[in-house]
């Protein structure tokens, strides 16, 4: 009699527990989501009305003026462009190059290897800084170039052994027996193994597209001059103008630039161009989730 | 006699030595195609990555663009005594470290315990949605999240104050934004909002790797749920945790400048200059590159000397290494 009862307590206790753990999680899940519905209700609804306030999760009056209205941006629409072509270029490169470079390192009988991995690894833990890494763009010419974009951060030493370690993993025989018909250690590479890295490679290309699609400080601070280098997140930075990014420097001249720009562009427009650079996003993220956690996992089982 | 062994010795080194070059080269000659595709990159990572610490040699001068390294003015750590005698230089500093520290102890209690919360429930497909959602705001880029978390905290219809007034809490809008007092804490709480979920990832995939029989046997010994998760699931991934907390500790520093760039305004600026951007203002924006390159060493090095002593720390208790 007191074990039943004992147990029918237990079982009310988890009951409880589980309730309360739900209900937690659900209120993550609207605090996590309510900013984006806002965000999206607000670009869909008339530009005047937005204004008036009270919009939270659906448009009061529903329109596509908006998104029609920032299309006629030029230098948005550059930037679009230009996201575009530094996502797309920047991730072929560099996953091609880091899997090239992960191949040799994944070869036991190179004897450069040692040296190689050494010298990539130690780029991990030190960093020029700030100023010297601007200087060394400024000489190399890349100041108001589109290869900023794509040349420095071109070769990542934590890719390359997350990529080697995949590759470790796949039987030498295989290349050995292409070695015997005569083939040389690129065709190896570009036949075999990277078809086989399928995996580890979307995981990678993943991470560095979203690395490109999402950067904006380089634009800020090499391609600010030239109009036609310029990338969405950079736009959409200058649109919401919350920074006081100078300081000392232009502290004063904030103020009535940050009016200017509430004047030219109203809340539902800022929201419509928010909404382009997240959507991109959004719609890729459902399908290629699972390749994200892939890669955390290993990259944290690396480290 | 002696002397002629020994004679032959070194010329046998010697052999031996140019057998070892011969065949290096040999080697060498047979994996060109590897070297090649190795090499060109060994380059690349030296010019970007290398010899911007060349550039550290321009904290001890007077450095003046367009002139060659030899005709620079040596001024030894003078730019480093300017450093140390700035006030602004100090609010930097307190305010890296504030932001750093705070960032610490949420941006790592929190996604564990999400992580223990999201893995007692049941019902896969809640879980699923629960990852799925929180996953999200990770790979949405700063910009958006600034812009977002100032239009919640927004005196015109932000969701903060709306909530706020109905409640009684507040009876005008308040400014969040213009609040220095506050810019430490909306830093560090839009941060956790971004990357709770994806942190807590880590933390799940221990979880998973636990042996289930120790669930079923605290079961059997009548353990709750609060009891299993106290005794069996934080021990099992205390690993897991020590590995991210040092690994944080290393990055206290370096917290980068982009959240308080892009969240911060003139109002708060006394609470938002972090390092990083002290170091930007004072070497892009004013064209002190000497001065912020100075910045950026002293940077380093605190980084550099934590990491280390985190490091070990870490070993005296678990005589394990994370570096």
């Amino acid at each position: 009699m007191v074990t039943k009862k004992k147990l029918m307590d237990s079982m009310m206790k988890e009951r409880v527990f589980d309730i309360i753990n739900c209900l937690f999680l659900i209120i993550v899940m609207v605090v996590t989501l309510y900013p984006f519905l806002n965000v999206l209700a607000i670009s869909l609804n008339e530009s005047t009305d937005t204004v008036r306030g009270g919009i939270y999760v659906w448009p009061r009056e529903f329109t596509l003026n908006n998104y029609l209205e920032i299309m006629k941006y030029d230098n948005l629409v550059t930037g679009f462009i230009n996201s575009v072509l530094r996502t797309v270029i920047g991730t072929i490169l560099g996953v091609f190059a880091q899997a090239m470079v992960a191949f040799t390192l994944s070869r036991a009988d190179f004897q450069g290897r040692k040296f190689v991995s050494t010298f990539l690894v130690l780029t991990m833990y030190f960093s020029g800084g700030l100023i010297p890494g601007y200087m060394l763009i400024r000489d190399l010419g890349l100041m108001n170039s589109f290869w900023v974009y794509i040349l420095p951060g071109l070769v990542s030493a934590f890719n390359i052994i997350i990529i080697r370690s995949f590759m470790d993993g796949l039987p030498f025989s295989l290349q050995e027996s292409a070695k015997m018909d005569g083939a040389n250690d690129f065709t190896i590479f570009y036949r075999i193994i990277l078809p086989l890295c399928k995996p580890v490679l979307a995981t990678i290309a993943l991470f560095v597209a979203v690395g490109q699609w999402n950067s904006w400080f380089d634009t800020y601070l090499f391609n600010s001059m030239n109009e036609n280098l310029t990338t969405l997140q950079y736009e959409l930075m200058k649109i919401l103008d919350n920074t006081s990014m100078g300081g000392n420097v232009d502290a004063n001249q904030m103020r009535p630039n940050e009016q200017q720009q509430n004047q030219v562009s109203p809340e539902s427009i800022k929201m419509a161009i928010t909404m382009v650079t997240v959507i991109p996003i959004m719609l890729v993220y459902p399908f290629v989730q699972r390749y994200f956690i892939q890669g955390m996992t290993l990259g944290a089982v690396k480290q | 006699m002696a002397n002629t062994s020994g004679k032959a010795i070194t010329e046998m080194v010697i052999i031996k030595e140019k057998e070892k070059r011969r065949s290096f080269w040999k080697v060498f000659k047979r994996q060109k195609t590897l070297y090649m595709m190795s090499l060109p990159f060994v380059v690349w990572v030296f010019i970007f990555n290398y010899l911007p610490v060349w550039g550290w040699t321009m904290a001890f001068q007077n450095f003046r663009p367009g002139k060659s390294f030899f005709e620079q003015e040596w001024v030894g750590l003078e730019h480093f005594i300017t450093l140390f005698t700035d006030e602004r230089f100090f609010m930097a500093l307190r305010n890296t470290l504030a932001m750093s520290l705070m960032g610490l102890v949420v941006g790592f209690t929190v996604p564990i315990l999400f992580a223990v919360l999201i893995n007692e429930v049941r019902h896969s497909f809640f879980k699923r949605t629960v990852q799925t959602v929180t996953y999200l705001p990770h790979f949405v880029s700063w910009v958006v999240v600034a812009g977002i978390v100032t239009k919640m905290l927004s005196i015109d219809g932000g969701i903060v104050n709306d909530l706020l007034l109905r409640l009684g809490v507040i009876e005008k809008p308040f400014q969040f934004m213009a609040q220095e007092t506050w810019f430490w804490g909306i830093v560090t709480v839009s941060d956790l909002w971004k990357e709770m979920g994806w942190n807590a990832i880590i933390f799940l995939a221990a979880i998973a790797g636990l042996d289930p029989q120790l669930y079923e046997a605290a079961k059997v010994d009548g353990a709750g749920r609060l009891r299993r998760i106290w005794h069996v699931t934080l021990p099992g991934i205390r690993p897991t945790i020590l590995v991210v907390l040092i690994l944080n500790i290393g990055h206290l520093v370096s917290i980068g400048f982009e959240k308080q760039m892009l969240l911060g305004n003139s109002l708060v600026l006394d609470y938002s200059e972090v390092l990083d951007l002290y170091a930007l203002n004072y070497g892009i924006g004013l064209g002190q590159f000497s001065y912020g390159t100075a910045i950026g060493i002293f940077n380093s090095v605190v980084s550099i000397i934590l990491l280390f002593l985190a490091n070990g720390i870490f070993k005296r208790f678990s005589n394990q290494s994370v570096m």
